[in-house]
């Protein structure tokens, strides 16, 4: 039974490139057009594992509100479409300055905050300079290290200059949150532009939306969203089951997808997923320095079987970190493809004939404990002994992420585009290829995205041939709903779940 | 007033012992508000926020100022105050934990005596099966079995979930309580028959009910008037026990019914690292669990006069 509390023990999800999906996606598209009769003013309930711990997300609020809050009551400058492409939403138009430094950004005209308030630049300053603050707890921070000074020559103008080129500021700004200068307390209440407000958050419960008849965008279709937090999958799987709620945003397990699959009420729908699995060693310490014995390790797991003792047939493996949904993708599974015999020479030319042991602290959650225990019998086979160290998530941030106190560790890591890490030395799994540091720098100074994408190739080919972790498979990404519901996202569902398309059929 | 005194001491004891144990857990405060990505600068600053980089004697000093005036502070997570969560808590698990312990008490009495007095029977046989069995099947099970027959299958309730606007629509709120109230219900009275069981034994071989019988009183009416007397004093302080455990035991229940209770909100705490929630759970459930004890040593001394004289006596 899988737990949100921490922010990383997040959703899983993932992308299968089978027929199973097409078909879903087809139905799914179908039945959005018998929806003719969709009441607009139908309240729609979704029923999600993911409760924030509180409202604001530059104060360690956890995955939860971005599925809550992000394009539904807060809006940014930008934002991630369901299809994963980049588009303005309170920035109307931006222009780059020939040396790519200064970004000058008019904003949308007529956009009200929920206080009744307008928008204006020196909110756009103010909730920018909230997530990089002394303070702040933003995963996004580090992003936006580069921000030189935020400019407001006007109402409806932002120039941000820059210290060095950062061809990925649009995309890192669909991730502020745009909020009222003026608002207080953002931990538990909200100032936002977005097409809902917040209605009432029950801890532990739920947290209602409901529609602000304000807003400058398209009006929401439908009247109002509540999420409905379960800490127990099959408790959530039951709410929809008896028409509880409507939609479930994750699916737990293949074997409880069955009973919707077989009944008509239901849609299934399957989704691109950005959660991947991964073996990380602490690439720092012996013998997890020497490229051979990574290799060694990657070899010596056959991914297949361990994805479909997991998921069944659904779900991906990928040869490297990164998801077939990031642009810089590459089909990197033959680097280091499941070879028993391979693994074994492998082993022996790095002075390992006799094979080693090693621990691997593993989070205490689905699906770790399994996964390791399927490690540790593949291990085996080559000579090497795996000792399981089953840890909470809590204590995984103490001793793996910050005091890299570790051999190796199993870990789901949920975002889109974090390739990134690898170009950080510092980070808790201590890869360091000199070479693709500087290419990760390089790519972020690209002037266009054909660059950046080239050198961001080049650099995951040669994390993929170093076998800096072992990347075991990406989650498959299954939302289920009521056959009467419809419009709802199934896409990189990590970072947000867009509910102002969601239609519901009126009774 | 020395009563008090002990509880008051008591629960001080108790909350500095927990302070305690729970800094002994590996972990920080500190990594429930951070993410993948965040860098030492940010750690520290989530340290410094939570407090947790600060030395535990003033960690500890601090916690005792705040207690000594009840002052739980805000969680580290939500920054909610506390005490003010709890009680929105309390709101489910009280009802929660006292329907269930008064559904248990009327199905375990009767059937528990019944079980005693025709222990011979095809029936007093039964029902020691059943509680035993009862005894043995795991809260979960029973709870995960009554939604898929009563709420899945035949939709009569709902199958989770507590209405969200608390008890201003009292039918909805019951509507919601009433499949985890059966289950704990099913799982206490399972073991308090059997201690019902076993005290009517003890009655029934004693020599008063045999006297009584005896000059002529009838097996039941010897029971009413004698029995139930002396065997309420054992059965009142496992009543006591079990009401207290039910208490913060409830989570499992509270899982299985997606309720937002006292013992979900502990759990969630001790994962996160949350001291101020855990604490203040902590120090609200002993202190419910210690007038629970009272409460039952008062009623003790109410139903059994001896008691009564043999602490007056000790204490003059």
């Amino acid at each position: 039974m899988r737990r949100s509390h921490s922010p990383l023990t997040s959703p899983t999800r993932g992308v299968t490139v089978s027929v199973v999906r097409l078909v879903a996606l087809m139905t799914a598209s179908l039945t959005s057009a018998q929806a003719a009769d969709a009441d607009p003013n139908a309240s729609v309930s979704i029923g999600s594992l993911y409760e924030p711990q509180n409202l604001d997300n530059t104060a360690g609020a956890g995955q939860g509100i971005n599925e809550a809050f992000n394009g539904n009551v807060y809006e940014a400058l930008f934002r991630l479409s369901d299809s994963g492409a980049v588009e303005p939403v309170l920035a109307k138009d931006y222009k780059v300055s020939e040396d790519g430094l200064t970004y000058t950004f008019t904003l949308q005209p007529g956009v009200k905050f929920h206080s009744g308030e307008p928008l204006t630049a020196r909110d756009v300053k103010y909730s920018i300079e909230r997530v990089t603050a002394p303070d702040s707890k933003s995963s996004r921070k580090n992003s936006l290290k580069g921000i030189a000074s935020i400019e407001t020559p006007d109402d409806a103008t932002v120039v941000i200059k820059l210290s060095a080129r950062s061809i990925s500021l649009p995309y890192n700004l669909s991730y502020v949150w745009i909020v009222n200068d003026a608002a207080k307390d953002l931990k538990s209440s909200e100032d936002g532009t977005g097409p809902y407000k917040l209605g009432d958050w029950r801890r532990g419960s739920s947290l209602s939306l409901a529609r602000f008849d304000g807003y400058w965008g398209s009006k929401p279709a439908n009247g109002g969203v509540t999420f409905r937090y379960f800490t127990d999958a099959t408790a959530l799987n039951n709410a929809l089951l008896t028409g509880a709620v409507d939609i479930i945003t994750s699916v737990q397990s293949p074997d409880s997808l069955k009973q919707f699959q077989t009944n008509k009420s239901f849609t299934v729908a399957e989704g691109q997923s950005t959660t991947k699995l991964l073996l990380a060693y602490n690439d720092r310490v012996a013998p997890f320095d020497n490229v051979k014995v990574r290799k060694a390790l990657a070899r010596a797991i056959d991914k297949k079987k361990l994805l479909n003792a997991i998921w069944g047939d659904r779900g991906l493996v990928i040869g490297s970190f990164v998801p077939p949904t990031d642009p810089w993708y590459v089909d990197l599974t033959k680097v280091d493809d499941y070879n028993v015999e391979s693994a074994k020479a492998l082993l022996a030319e790095a002075g390992f004939k006799d094979g080693f042991t090693f621990t691997i602290d593993t989070p205490n959650y689905d699906p770790h404990p399994l996964v390791a225990q399927f490690l540790q019998t593949e291990y085996a086979k080559i000579g090497v002994k795996v000792n399981i160290n089953i840890i909470t998530a809590n204590e995984w941030y103490s001793k793996v992420y910050k005091a890299h106190d570790f051999q190796a560790t199993l870990q789901e890591h949920v975002n889109h585009r974090d390739i990134v890490f690898y170009g950080n030395p510092d980070f808790y799994w201590g890869y360091n290829n000199p070479k693709v540091v500087d290419l990760v720098k390089a790519a972020e100074a690209s002037t266009t995205t054909d660059e950046q994408t080239a050198r961001l190739k080049e650099a995951n080919t040669l994390i993929a041939e170093d076998a800096a972790s072992n990347w075991l498979y990406l989650y498959p990404q299954i939302v289920v709903s009521k056959a009467s519901v419809t419009g709802y996202p199934v896409n990189g569902l990590n970072s947000q779940f867009f509910a102002s398309g969601i239609r519901k059929a009126g009774k | 007033m020395r009563r008090s005194a002990i509880l008051l001491v008591s629960v001080l004891l108790a909350s500095a012992v927990l302070f305690v144990l729970l800094r002994l857990l590996p972990g920080d405060p500190a990594n429930a508000l951070v993410s993948v990505g965040a860098d030492a600068e940010q750690i520290e600053a989530a340290r410094r926020q939570v407090g947790s980089n600060l030395p535990l004697l003033q960690q500890f000093l601090h916690f005792l100022a705040n207690i000594a005036v009840f002052d739980f502070g805000v969680s580290f997570v939500s920054g909610a105050p506390v005490l003010g969560e709890i009680g929105g808590r309390l709101m489910v698990t009280l009802p929660l934990t006292l329907a269930a312990f008064a559904g248990s008490i009327l199905i375990a009495v009767p059937i528990g005596i019944l079980a005693a007095v025709r222990q011979r029977t095809w029936y007093g046989a039964l029902i020691s099966i059943v509680s035993q069995l009862g005894i043995a099947v795991p809260a979960f099970w029973i709870g995960i079995l009554l939604v898929t027959l009563f709420a899945v299958n035949l939709q009569l309730f709902p199958s989770g979930g507590f209405p969200d606007d608390g008890w201003t629509a009292p039918a909805e709120s019951i509507q919601a309580l009433i499949l985890p109230v059966l289950t704990i219900t099913l799982v206490m009275s399972a073991s308090l028959i059997r201690y019902v069981r076993s005290a009517t034994e003890d009655i029934l071989s004693s020599d008063y009910l045999r006297t009584a019988r005896a000059l002529g009183a009838t097996l039941s009416g010897a029971l009413v008037r004698h029995g139930i007397r002396n065997g309420a004093v054992p059965v009142i302080s496992i009543l006591g026990i079990e009401l207290a455990s039910t208490l913060l035991g409830a989570v499992v229940i509270e899982r299985v019914f997606a309720l937002p209770g006292l013992g979900s909100m502990l759990l969630l705490g001790i994962e996160q690292r949350d001291y101020p929630n855990v604490q203040g759970v902590l120090v609200v459930s002993t202190l419910l669990v210690l007038i629970v004890g009272f409460l039952a040593d008062v009623l003790q001394r109410l139903v059994d006069p001896r008691l009564r004289e043999r602490v007056t006596g000790g204490a003059s």
